[in-house]
């Protein structure tokens, strides 16, 4: 029978993944596909592509399919705390691709924790992003960081100077000799080359790099760093996704958005990170908000080509009935057949390219099956 | 198996040399004739010629785990990467070419010819000078000389080219070099043999 291909891949995700999350308490959140192009604008850095489709309404507002999901739900919800808010959406957002020209729209299904966020809470995200991916593919990595580390590594230089900027890109290329460059045509702060270097290096398995990790942020200055990776990992310690757990000091973001915990989700049969999440407390900031937040998307765009098999048949019966045969006769045939548990494509001459399992032709009212 | 991306050319028969020495051997890689992929199971690898453009869209879609792409293209194009490694090899650099009585006249808007239109756009942003991009796919060379446009931004090796075409070098963009590059996820899957390999080219060039 053909019915376990009823439900398209995506589906399939959706379904498993928003079961996962109500588990944990997170309520299904629905929003409109549209909102105040002005919520964007205000947070362009934010948005993963620059392109944002806008359009002015019938009462002359300007507005914006939206590009993404988690401006849209600071904006519409309130801040309760020390209450914690979990929530959790699948929603589509239009974004323009990378290197390309035009819009796409892109399915999310993700989940956010505003309010009175606190380590457990952290840990629980961490948590959910780890069975999220256990749950596509045997074989995955998170990969955890800190901000803190890159921040205080990079603190006497300010936001938004060129400099700061190019080592941080450096620091999420793994790119060593980036920074020697630089370093040899700037005149950096003493040591702060040395220490972006060894912020590269302290990555690994947690039990390997949190020793260096620790060292390095007692160096900054920062040991609360250190505490909080140690803290929100430990839930995995002695679970079976322990080992698909690193700290990887690559995974970064725009500081003046993100902050604390940063991870990204990887699959091996997946070419891009298709999990990304971390702690937003910045954005909140600058959405005039006391509150703290976290969060992570899976990009199902990227999830496309995870099920590459195919039905053996797109249906089981082709049922073949002449041209002038009752209604009544073929639908009580095709409910017949569907009683025994096929799935039936009746037609009276043929189903162009779609294969079958088995033919049958409906003669004098009767179903003879031809295989 | 490690997929590799090498750029066709004399840089890519030079940088199968490393990986060869790295212990990333793959001996029918020598005798090509038309193939352009080739695979040595007991090393687990298999090597492909790419366009040198292309060995990051390669290694960015994962087709490929590991390439070989020179910086100005990295720059070009921003993969999605690591960049892992230096190789300190096919060096050259990009650069501003002009006539030599080129003067760069403020009050109007300078036209620049080039293939790197995301280079040179971002190399005039940082100095706030207003540019009218021309994009060319090649013979950049020939752009001011007939009037198209006022300077070139544009990889100079030895410099040749430019004199035999009555242009100069007016300031250096960046110094470029061949860099080892991977997939952020064959990193993580494949991270064993990228992390030797890499370990094996630094070793060898320290």
């Amino acid at each position: 029978m053909t019915e376990n291909f009823s439900f398209t891949n995506d589906e399939r995700i959706i379904f498993t993944l928003r079961a996962l999350y109500t588990k944990y308490g997170y309520q299904p959140y629905r929003m409109s596909k549209f909102e105040e192009y002005d919520l964007y604008s205000r947070n362009k850095d934010f948005l993963v592509s620059e392109g944002v489709i806008a359009f002015t309404d019938t009462g002359g507002r300007l507005m914006a399919l939206k590009p993404d999901v988690t401006l849209s739900i600071i904006k519409n919800t309130r801040d309760t705390a020390p209450d914690v808010e979990k929530l959790c959406y699948d929603e589509n957002v239009y974004r323009s691709p990378k290197g390309a020209s035009g819009y796409e729209e892109q399915m999310q299904i993700g989940l956010e924790q505003i309010g009175g966020v606190d380590l457990c809470g952290v840990s629980e995200v961490l948590w959910l992003a780890a069975e999220s991916l256990a749950s596509l593919s045997g074989d995955f990595v998170l990969d955890v960081s800190h901000l803190g580390l890159a921040s205080a590594a990079l603190s006497p230089l300010r936001q938004g100077d060129a400099t700061r900027t190019a080592l941080l890109k450096c620091v999420a290329d793994k790119n060593l000799h980036g920074i020697a460059e630089i370093a040899r045509d700037n005149p950096l702060p003493d040591g702060m080359a040395e220490r972006l270097c060894a912020l590269v290096e302290a990555s690994g398995k947690p039990a390997d790099a949190l020793p260096r990790i620790r060292a390095l942020a007692d160096e900054l200055g920062t040991p609360e760093a250190a505490d909080q990776l140690e803290t929100v990992l430990s839930v995995f310690e002695d679970t079976p996704y322990a080992d698909a757990i690193r700290i990887d000091t690559s995974v970064t973001g725009d500081m003046n958005y993100y902050n604390d915990i940063v991870f990204r989700g990887f699959l091996r049969e997946v070419a891009e990170p298709v999990l990304s999440g971390g702690q937003y407390d910045m954005l909140m900031k600058r959405m005039h908000r006391s509150d703290r937040a976290i969060g992570f998307a899976v990009y199902l765009d990227r999830l496309e080509r995870l099920d590459e098999t195919r039905p053996e048949a797109d249906a089981d019966v082709l049922l073949l009935y002449p041209p002038k045969t009752p209604p009544k006769d073929v639908h009580r045939a095709v409910s017949a057949l569907i009683a025994e548990g096929k799935t039936v494509f009746a037609a009276s001459h043929g189903a162009g390219r779609l294969t079958f399992r088995e033919r049958a032709e409906l003669i004098d009212g009767e179903v003879i099956t031809r295989v | 198996m490690l997929n590799i991306a090498l750029p066709k050319g004399r840089l890519g028969e030079h940088v199968y040399d490393l990986f060869e020495q790295a212990g990333f051997p793959c001996p029918s890689i020598r005798n090509p004739g038309r193939r352009l992929i080739f695979e040595n199971e007991e090393a687990g690898v298999r090597y492909f010629w790419v366009k040198p453009s292309d060995v990051t869209v390669y290694v960015e879609r994962g087709a490929a785990d590991i390439g070989v792409a020179g910086r100005d293209i990295l720059l070009e194009y921003e993969p999605d990467v690591y960049e892992l490694c230096d190789l300190g090899i096919g060096k050259c650099r990009m650069a501003v070419a002009a006539p030599r009585d080129f003067r760069d006249d403020m009050r109007r808007t300078l036209r620049v010819a080039t293939k790197f239109r995301h280079v040179a756009e971002t190399y005039y942003a940082a100095r706030g000078r207003e540019i009218d991009i021309i994009h060319l796919n090649g013979s950049i060379e020939i752009a001011p000389i007939v009037g198209l446009s006022d300077v070139i931004v544009d990889i100079v090796e030895t410099g040749s080219t430019l004199r035999e075409n009555n242009l100069v070098v007016f300031e250096t963009v960046f110094p470029i070099s061949a860099r080892l590059i991977a997939n952020k996820s064959s990193h993580k899957f494949k991270n064993e043999a990228i992390s030797r390999l890499v370990r094996e080219i630094a070793g060898g060039r320290s």
